[in-house]
């Protein structure tokens, strides 16, 4: 499990051992990665944040034209592994949780124990926003900047 | 009242019990609930579907057949959990005064006319 913030650690580190969850990434609404677990290439972890970031932005349009409130969750359920999507508020802004699971846990343990993740995020958030906050122009480098970081290269 | 309420009630009225959910055994998610205020269904549906397939598999490798009621007692009550056919399974949440008996044969019972 690789962090970019100190503070998400604890919790993330208690999700993975709670939920039994494969795969994790933490990312803002923009595709920035703030955490990982179980990713073991850096183009995997691009293209998933890209992928879910898009997929979130894409329900949430959907939502807004049925006129109804976000949706919450979006599970793929599949034969062999699972995926689950989340987009949730934080201090630190809006973020999205992308989880792949197996047969060796279920959704509602997944989504019992990434509740309880996110309480703990807010709490331990930082109040002050970070130094450097991403610009759009800057997306490109952010983000390989924060790649490199999460596999320490 | 459908099938599931009917029975999710005749489970709730026996004394003790704190209430009762009808869970999917795969997906530890609630499809019907009956719980007095301040229990937490979803917690309890993704836990105790959790437990039933962890018991499933630990009877399965001893060789033995699927358990087809589970009794987890702690010092401040009970869950019981009795799995059914079609992945469904029947869960009640009881405290220490509650007449388990009861509560086992209206569950057995109830699972059985479900399936």
């Amino acid at each position: 499990m690789r962090a970019l913030e100190p503070w998400v650690a604890v919790p993330l580190q208690t999700f993975i051992t709670e939920s039994s969850a494969r795969l994790i990434l933490l990312m803002t609404t923009s595709g920035q990665v703030v955490a990982q677990h179980g990713f073991s290439r850096s183009v995997e972890v691009m293209t998933a944040a890209a992928l879910g970031a898009a997929i979130v932005a894409s329900t949430e349009e959907l939502a807004r034209i049925m006129g109804t409130s976000r949706f919450a969750a979006l599970v793929h359920g599949g034969n062999r592994q699972s995926c689950m999507l989340s987009a949730f508020g934080t201090p630190r802004g809006r973020w999205i949780g992308l989880v792949v699971f197996g047969s060796e846990t279920s959704v509602g343990l997944v989504q019992l124990f990434f509740d309880q993740m996110v309480e703990e995020l807010v709490q331990a958030a930082p109040r002050e926003q970070p130094e450097n906050q991403p610009l759009p122009e800057n997306f490109e480098r952010e983000l390989d900047t924060s790649l490199k970081e999460l596999f320490g290269r | 009242m459908s099938d599931a309420d009917a029975t999710l009630e005749r489970v709730t009225q026996v004394p003790g019990v704190k209430g009762s959910l009808l869970i999917s055994g795969t997906d530890g998610l609630v499809v019907a609930e009956r719980l007095m205020d301040g229990i937490d269904g979803r917690a309890i549906a993704a836990l105790a579907a959790s437990l039933v397939q962890r018991l499933d598999r630990a009877t399965q490798q001893a060789g033995m057949p699927a358990p087809t009621f589970v009794h987890l007692r702690g010092n401040n009550g009970s869950v019981l959990a009795a799995p059914g056919r079609s992945d469904l399974v029947l869960v009640a949440v009881t405290g220490t005064d509650a007449n388990l008996g009861l509560a086992r044969v209206q569950m057995l019972d109830a699972v059985g006319r479900l399936a």
